[in-house]
């Protein structure tokens, strides 16, 4: 059932939004810290639509609110790379590289699900994510190709974030009648032009992927890091605590 | 320790087609490419606009507010410069 499936794609937009507006404030100066906090808002808003068609689709009358808030853990399914703890601004930038280029195709791919609402969420989505892609490039190309400091922590960042990339592209948690009727994409299409666009960037960049064979999974089965606790802890804390709480 | 601040972009935006691009404030980039992008996502949140230019603070040469009187007084009393200062002829429509 396509629950399932739009639910992973929601948390994917959902913790990845959480993670870039921790940068709120932060960020290493004041135009950087408002461009990441606009990617993490376009981000934000894919995950309420997602959300709320998830919990459309599942009939059990929960909202975005309870599907974002109200669950735990084991129940989230999105991929263990949008949780990585940020790091320092060059592991946020290989993260964002590496995940809005794989959103990007995913959304360009599905503008022609058979799912009309999902191919209209999608289309909106895909422009977005074209903007987020080109900021971690730019960025990419100046850090990697930058000074010698750069270079180096940008190469220890691709060393910390690439292994869990692979799990992008496995389908395995997709329920093939979705990928028969044209709802949803097999992610391991996407292999092919994610790692086109993302090697095109890094080898323009003077960096290259790492010789790395280690691919952890299991987000999509509820199975996250030691980080994604925390994450939720912070996320959920005040909706927890005052229920129903608004502005 | 001196930290490098990044240069100074004065921003132009154009509202719509058929407007001039005018100037709408200045933002920090390290260069012009990152410069339009800093731009996009500091002044047109809000559709603001539809085309934007970035200009180097450093190359825009500016008049001095000392040559203010020099500069701009001399058109004060050049009243037949204004439209206005005409009368409209006879029979002449759509004016």
């Amino acid at each position: 059932m396509s629950f399932g499936y739009v639910l992973a794609l929601a948390d994917d937009a959902l913790i990845a939004a959480q993670r870039l507006a921790e940068w709120t404030s932060r960020a290493p100066e004041l135009e950087e810290d408002v461009a990441l906090a606009n990617i993490a808002l376009d981000t934000l808003g894919q995950a309420r639509l997602l959300l709320t068609y998830a919990g459309e689709l599942e009939g059990a009358g929960r909202d975005e609110d309870d599907l974002a808030y109200l669950r735990d853990e084991r129940e989230f399914r999105n991929c263990q790379l949008v949780e990585l703890p940020n790091g320092d601004f060059a592991v946020t930038i290989v993260k964002l590289l590496c995940f809005a280029t794989y959103q990007h195709e995913l959304y360009s791919a599905l503008r022609d699900s058979t799912d009309e609402r999902l191919a209209a969420i999608a289309t909106k989505a895909a422009t977005e994510t074209a903007y987020h892609v080109d900021h971690a490039r730019l960025w990419t190309l100046r850090l990697g190709d930058g000074t010698d400091e750069a270079h180096r922590r940008m190469t220890d960042a691709l060393g910390r974030i690439w292994p869990y990339t692979n799990d992008l592209f496995n389908g395995d948690w997709i329920d093939p009648a979705l990928l028969a009727d044209g709802t949803a994409v097999d992610p391991a299409t996407l292999r092919e032009p994610w790692m086109s666009t993302v090697d095109k960037v890094l080898t323009e960049a003077t960096l290259s992927a790492p010789d790395d064979d280690w691919a952890p999974t299991g987000g999509r089965h509820g199975e996250h890091t030691e980080a994604m606790g925390y994450l939720l802890a912070e996320m959920q804390y005040l909706h927890r605590a005052h229920p129903g709480a608004s502005w | 320790m001196t930290e490098q601040q990044w240069p100074l972009w004065e921003v132009f935006v154009r509202p719509r087609r058929g407007l001039s691009h005018s100037h709408v404030g200045s933002l920090h980039a390290p260069d012009a490419e990152l410069a339009l992008r800093n731009a996009r996502d500091l002044y047109t949140r809000r559709q603001e606009g539809v085309s934007i230019w970035v200009v180097p603070a450093a190359t825009i040469t500016a008049s001095s507010p000392d040559e203010k009187d020099s500069f701009f007084d001399p058109a004060g009393d050049k009243v037949y410069r204004q439209a206005s200062f005409y009368p409209v002829p006879e029979g002449v429509e759509h004016l």
